[in-house]
């Protein structure tokens, strides 16, 4: 290697760069996500792409901007990317055009494009999808593993754009496990399970619960964790914000496990089930709409670990993340307030500076 | 009969003074009854009833009212044609009175009617606030229908639906299907869908009111500009 003498000028990283590195790193876990629940994850994410990439277009025309720097510096890809990796397989394509076509008008553009944007289009896009069609939002399949007819891709498209396989069939013979029973996933398959009084003993030894939070599932988090971590050391993230979820998530499940062990999951289940890997470390860590303060980042990201568990638990839905993720978007602005780190050589009033030290 | 101060008043009701879409009074029956076309005209309706009552009672005995205790009085000649609308609607249209349920008795916490009350009823005569409660009223269903008939189409994929409720057995014909689903879009008829659709109204509103405050400037300012044109010159 050559030597290199000073100045050394270091190119500010892009918005364009640093987007393509969140795709990148969702790779891992987009191929447990596709090994486990078929293409129409792949459908899925192609859909969501081109509606995102048509709406911006369309929506930057009619607020007069600039549409092709815009369009390209890929925040909306990466909208509808997290979006797309965040909804059930063979959703109908109508419904994942809807969900990212609301995200980019909705959440974003309204209030003035990126940067001004309040809460995280991607999930404000899945929460419009998951109170308006519950139904189909919570339908997912059972894992390759346990499933009785495996989905292959032509049968994935004719699911997603005609609502039958390529046969004519209609979901529900894709949707049968092994057993012969449709299949929840794991954190769904728990409430309704306690929900009829069974103990959590009992539940675990269902063949959808098997290993550490489901068959397939955490694979699945596994991969969205390894991802993460990647997104962290090449410091595209804050170590904050994960840290921050992944521990509110540990100490909230934790008091409730060791209240009750019978009644309510293991912290290791919370972790690696549903789409806890996902949400910390890629849809909580939006630079726009996530505390900008190291002391704020660390109590944004508790509060979605302890909301999502509790809603989780005690809650209507299965999972929890989007609604944890906008309900802490919802008080950044405060955080930012009170956790504004004090500039150097300016003194702080003894009175005040007494309670949160240094 | 009807002067340029009339027109005003219609025009404040119907719209630059809209008390839904300007005043942004009354929204807690606007955001939760405006799910159907007909729910929506059925309680604008009602609202006009009782706003046009209250505003022709009390500006009849302003002068007699102590102005310490006003607002009780207002409340309860409110409360009065309140009770009034919500037994004809008991007798005549029943299964609406059960739908709209207990936003029919709500109309009295409606804050656009003792609105009109102190702001208008108790300084004006008679005929000026009877037309002001009937077109503050007529403004307030003109949203209340907009509204009810944007969520019918997108959540359900109907409108007019339940007309029968409201015009009798005959009117079972007037619903309108657009399109036949299982999964109707939940998130319009749900509460959160009136506020985007409010939202949406309210911008509508304020890109006319702009636009056409852009053209009356440039009609204006055009003449002045040549003049001035011309004496550079």
């Amino acid at each position: 290697m050559s030597l290199i003498s000073s100045p050394f000028a270091k190119k500010p990283t892009s918005v364009t760069e640093l987007m393509l590195w969140v795709i990148f790193a969702t790779l891992p876990g987009l191929f447990a996500l596709v090994y486990f629940f078929g293409f129409g994850v792949i459908i899925n994410l192609i859909l969501a792409c081109a509606t995102a990439l048509v709406t911006e277009a369309l929506i930057l025309k009619v607020r007069q901007r600039p549409v092709l720097p815009i369009l390209f510096d890929g925040s909306a890809l990466v909208t509808a990317w997290l979006l797309a990796l965040a909804l059930p397989p063979l959703l109908p394509w109508w419904m994942t055009v809807i969900g990212v076509a609301f995200a980019i008008v909705f959440a974003k553009h309204v209030y003035g494009g990126l940067g001004n944007n309040l809460f995280n289009p991607a999930m404000v896009g899945y929460v419009l999808l998951l109170i308006s069609f519950p139904l189909e939002m919570t339908s997912w399949l059972p894992p390759a593993e346990l499933a009785q007819n495996p989905v292959n891709f032509l049968d994935a498209v004719a699911y997603i754009f005609t609502g039958t396989s390529m046969a004519g069939e209609p979901m529900t013979a894709t949707r049968l496990g092994v057993d012969g029973f449709t299949m929840a996933t794991p954190l769904d398959h728990v409430k309704t399970e306690l929900a009829q009084g069974y103990r959590l003993a009992e539940i675990e030894k269902d063949a959808v619960i098997s290993g550490l939070s489901g068959s397939g599932w955490q694979w699945v988090n596994i991969g969205f964790l390894a991802g993460g971590l990647f997104l962290m050391f090449r410091k595209v993230i804050g170590w904050q914000i994960p840290a921050g979820v992944l521990l509110g998530m540990i100490i909230m499940s934790f008091v409730l496990f060791a209240g009750n062990s019978d009644h309510y999951l293991s912290p290791s289940f919370h972790l690696f089930a549903g789409a806890t890997m996902l949400g910390a470390f890629f849809i909580a860590t939006d630079p726009v709409t996530a505390s900008t303060t190291p002391k704020g980042r660390w109590i944004f990201g508790l509060g979605i670990g302890v909301i999502t568990v509790i809603i989780r638990t005690f809650g209507g839905y299965p999972d929890a993340i989007a609604f944890a993720v906008l309900l802490m978007n919802m008080t950044v602005p405060m955080l930012d307030y009170y956790t504004k780190p004090k500039v150097y050589g300016h003194k702080v009033k003894r009175q005040q500076g007494d309670t949160d030290a240094h | 009969m009807i002067n340029s101060e009339h027109k005003t008043i219609i025009k404040n009701g119907l719209w630059d003074n809209n008390p839904a879409l300007v005043q942004l009074l009354g929204l807690c029956p606007l955001l939760a009854v405006s799910n159907t076309f007909i729910n929506g005209l059925a309680l604008g309706l009602a609202t006009t009833w009782v706003l046009a009552g209250s505003n022709a009672s009390v500006s009849l005995v302003r002068n007699y009212i102590p102005k310490e205790i006003r607002i009780p009085i207002f409340v309860m000649m409110i409360a009065s044609f309140v009770t009034n609308v919500g037994l004809i609607m008991n007798a005549f249209t029943y299964e609406l009175y059960l739908t709209l349920g207990i936003f029919i008795p709500l109309i009295v916490t409606n804050c656009a009617i003792i609105g009109r009350a102190e702001a208008f009823a108790s300084k004006n005569k008679f005929f000026p606030s009877l037309l002001d409660g009937v077109m503050q009223g007529l403004g307030f269903t003109a949203v209340l229908c907009t509204l009810g008939a944007l969520r019918e189409m997108i959540g359900q994929g109907t409108l007019f639906s339940g007309a029968e409720q409201l015009f009798g057995e005959w009117a079972i014909d007037l619903t309108i299907s657009f399109y036949l689903t299982d999964s109707t879009f939940l998130f319009a008829i749900l509460p959160p869908g009136a506020f985007v659709g409010l939202g949406i109204l309210i911008a509508i509103k304020n890109g006319i009111d702009n636009k056409r405050a852009e053209q009356a400037k440039a009609t204006k300012t055009s003449p002045i500009k040549n003049e001035e044109a011309l004496g550079h010159e």
